[in-house]
């Protein structure tokens, strides 16, 4: 049976999901303007940026979307993670300050010079630091490693603060991270350019950081076992995450086949999908807790009489916000989309 | 430094950071809009230069509001766990319509700055317009959040713990409708007379260029009718303080002892060990007719409240004095400006010689003026009704000055005592916000939830915090120098366009401009 804050613990994932396939993918153009190399570097760089422009600010929204649903709906995990989760997220928080005015900067700083390749610099190395830190904290949520129980190491300042998420399995969530947007980001950009040489140049990253993903997927998977019992018998035991994760693996797959035949519309359908199932593979694997091993999902929650305004307000907000976000995408992708362009 | 201090000290940097870029926010769209309208209607070039201009200033303000809005919502966790962990549930509410609305004004924000030339003028005023709107909604609900730590209501506590919660009783706390009026007029009041001040700036070089002189009108008629009905809006919100949060009024007021009939006291020096204001103007009756609207009202004086829940009654006295004078000579510059404009209008026009002859003596009278109201302080609630006259006025000659085009501005813009005035008046908006928040902040402590939760008990357990108040600091310090760099740059690179050669121009150098736009 589905309760009330299951659905609200559902929005945040879905809130999260919609963060890793527009948010991330503008983190991978990053990581693809400081890889950017060769005799196009120039023109990759261009087409970056005028693929994140007019979308990265509302693309960014989700994240605080998924923020203010966790602290209205669950109010002591967003109090838990705060404290224990302080310094990555401290340090995900300056990524996220200089990544968005350095590209804000580049735009609006004028003609391009010396000050201008700078701002590029710091926007693309707080591109990737970023998301190497979400994960990471995903990956220490995941591991069930913050919270009274979950700590028990000791009390020291690192054995509470930092010892948490700097190990080996929430690292290796990190690079997954990188390696999931990198990869998004290279597929979706296949599509941005009309000039073959540049999608040719797109669509090997893209199989590049298809690899890295499954080899980083696997990894996790491997470091799951020692880090974490109860993670792994959710990852690998329950039947839902091993049948998302299965899922997941054929997507990776059809990525990889629709690449190496450069059928650019259905290798992004399958990035989007795979990544997705990822997350959604994670959610289902510690459910029914949100914050392993204190928080249980109806335990965290807030009064119902929030839960359900916060529902109503969700709802009445999705009619708003979707006609919306369907309008920027259709005034902006609409090329990448279909032929038609405007 | 404690933690306690160092997580205020991050949480106070932050928000007095942010708190600059969610007025612009709020009020520079606005003005964007009403530019491109104009285009539309007058066909003149130079307001669609005015309209990019002003839509360039505002992405990069956005931009950096966005982020430092993000650091906000995080550090809420970040630094105060204990403050969420009671609060997240009863006032998560409003945080998340506002989540909301900041969705909406990215998205129609990233259509109006990249979207010139892809949607129709109709669809893209309309998109300027709903980031105006949003930009307000999203203000209004976090406004509404704090009205909330100032006055919560919604819940009920039941030994110790939090029962009965109810998000809208909660939203609907007594403070939220006072609060949100005047930061929302504080928004475009700052937002009005800064962009005002820097044209009036440029004007005051170039007396006759016409990009300023459209530019100078349009930030007036945002700031000044929201200039002239702030403190309307302020004495509301303290006869509001007066009865919710006697603590926060006795330290603003630096009223030690409870009295009938209690005098405004005006500057002076706050003696805490000697519970009494050394040096200090004291106006009979003042406070109780201000705060209660009755010259015999009794107001509770700090004596009434136990000396460890006492704020820091120097910093909230001077902060508030600091915004009423701010805030006072605000109002008075607006009405000036109106009754010029007016006048001028009503005149015809040869006034410009006779305007320039008087212009030295009217400026020492204007720097005179200015340091009366400083001292003067609290005129501005008792003159309120007067004023309220000339927000109308003002609001008037407003239109009739859009409809004339060129002609109600001249009286300002050939005025440079008044220019002179304008310019000063630029960066008070901000200031007079910022006093104004230190006010309300400082003003509730030792109460992070007045009367229910400590600050002290609210703060991160984490030992160190001042690494990241520290690192925090710098971080905006770096930005704010950023910010400034690029806003002088687009400011510098201002169109030397005079009223006489435009005329002479034809219609043809419109292409040049839209081509700007997309850059």
């Amino acid at each position: 049976m589905i309760s009330l804050p299951d659905i609200l613990a559902g929005v945040i994932v879905v809130a999260l999901n919609a963060y890793v396939l527009l948010a991330g993918a503008d983190f991978g153009g990053g990581v693809w303007d400081l890889l950017a190399r060769g005799p196009r570097r120039d023109a990759q760089r261009e087409v970056i940026a005028e693929a994140i422009g007019p979308v990265w600010e509302a693309n960014h929204v989700w994240l605080i979307l998924a923020l203010v649903v966790l602290f209205t709906a669950f109010p002591p995990v967003f109090a838990e993670l705060g404290t224990r989760l302080h310094i990555p997220f401290a340090l995900v928080l300056i990524g996220i300050v200089l990544r968005g005015s350095a590209f804000a900067f580049r735009s609006y700083g004028g003609e391009p010079s010396g000050v201008q390749l700078r701002w590029g610099h710091v926007f693309a190395i707080a591109s990737a630091v970023t998301p190497l830190l979400l994960g990471t904290a995903l990956g220490a949520i995941a591991a069930g490693r913050l919270g009274e129980a979950g700590s028990g190491n000791g009390n020291g300042f690192v054995a509470v603060y930092v010892r948490p998420w700097l190990a080996p399995f929430p690292i290796s969530v990190g690079i997954l991270a990188i390696a999931c947007f990198s990869l998004l980001a290279a597929v979706y950009l296949t599509l941005e350019s009309d000039e073959r040489a540049l999608q040719e140049d797109f669509a090997r990253r893209a199989l590049a950081a298809q690899g890295v993903v499954i080899v980083c997927g696997l990894a996790a998977l491997g470091l799951a076992r020692s880090a974490s019992p109860q993670l792994a018998q959710g990852l690998l035991k329950a039947s839902s995450a091993v049948l998302v994760q299965g899922l997941a693996a054929l997507a990776a797959l059809i990525v990889l086949v629709a690449l190496v035949r450069r059928r650019f519309t259905i290798a992004r359908i399958a990035a989007a999908v795979e990544a997705s199932l990822i997350l959604w593979g994670w959610a289902l694997g510690q459910y029914p807790y949100i914050l392993p091993p204190d928080w249980t999902i109806d335990g965290a929650a807030a009064p119902a009489a929030t839960l359900e305004l916060l529902l109503g307000a969700l709802a009445v907000g999705a009619v708003v916000l979707f006609p919306s976000l369907l309008y920027l995408f259709r005034v902006f992708k609409a090329k990448t989309m279909s032929d038609a362009v405007p | 430094m404690s933690d306690l201090l160092s997580a205020r000290a991050q949480m106070g940097t932050s928000l007095a950071f942010h708190i600059i870029f969610a007025l612009v926010g709020i009020g520079m769209p606005l003005m964007m809009v009403v530019a491109e309208r104009k285009w539309y209607d007058t066909g003149d070039e130079i307001y669609h230069e005015l309209a990019q201009r002003w839509a360039r200033g505002t992405a990069i303000l956005f931009a950096v509001g966005a982020v430092s809005g993000t650091v906000l919502s995080f550090e809420l966790g970040l630094l105060w766990p204990g403050f969420m962990r009671q609060a997240g549930g009863i006032i998560g509410m409003p945080f998340s319509l506002e989540g909301f609305a900041f969705f909406t004004e990215a998205i129609f924000l990233g259509i109006y700055l990249y979207g010139w030339e892809r949607i129709s003028p109709r669809a893209h005023i309309i998109a300027g317009l709903l980031v105006a709107v949003s930009g307000a909604a999203s203000g209004i609900f976090v406004v509404i959040a704090n009205a909330w730590m100032n006055t919560p209501s919604g819940f009920r506590i039941v030994n110790g713990a939090i029962t009965d919660v109810d998000p809208i009783a909660a939203m609907r706390n007594p403070a939220a409708l006072s609060q949100t009026i005047h930061m929302t007029l504080a928004a475009y009041a700052s937002t009005g007379l800064a962009v005002a001040g820097i044209h009036a700036f440029l004007l005051l070089r170039d007396s006759s260029n016409a990009f300023h002189r459209r530019a100078l009108t349009i930030a007036l008629l945002v700031g000044g009718p929201a200039a002239v009905l702030q403190p309307l809006s302020g004495d509301l919100a303290a006869r509001q303080v007066a009865r919710y949060q006697p603590a926060k009024l006795a330290a603003m007021e630096a009223l030690f002892a409870t009295e009938q009939g209690a005098p405004l006291v005006l500057g002076g020096w706050p003696d805490i060990e000697q519970h009494t204001t050394r040096a200090a103007i004291r106006i009979p009756y003042g406070l109780s007719l201000l705060a209660f609207h009755d010259p015999h009202a009794t107001v509770r004086g700090l004596d009434a409240i136990p000396e460890d829940e006492w704020p820091n009654v120097p910093v909230v006295h001077w902060n508030f004095q600091l915004m009423v004078a701010l805030g006072s000579y605000m109002a008075l510059v607006v009405f000036l400006a109106a009754v010029a404009a007016g006048r001028r209008e009503a005149g015809g026009g040869k006034r410009e010689a006779g305007g320039g002859k008087r212009e030295a003596g009217g400026g020492k009278r204007e720097a005179g003026g200015g340091k009366r109201e400083a001292g003067g302080g609290k005129r501005e609630a008792g003159g309120g009704k007067r004023e309220a006259g000339g927000g109308k006025r003002e609001a008037g000659g407003g239109k009739r000055e859009a409809r004339g085009g060129k002609r109600g501005v001249s009286g300002i813009a050939d005025q440079k005592w008044l220019l002179r005035a304008i310019v000063v008046a630029g960066p008070m908006g901000f200031l007079a916000t910022e006093a104004g928040w230190m006010t309300t902040e400082f003003g509730r402590q030792p109460w992070v939830i007045y009367g229910v939760l400590r600050t002290r008990d609210a703060v991160s357990p984490m030992p160190g915090l001042v690494v990241p108040f520290v690192v925090f600091t710098l971080l905006y310090c770096f930005l704010g120098w950023v910010v400034g760099w690029l806003l002088y740059r687009q400011i510098l690179h201002s169109p030397k366009i005079s009223e006489q050669v435009w005329a002479n121009v034809t219609v043809g150098k419109g292409e040049e401009g839209r081509g700007k736009g997309t850059a």
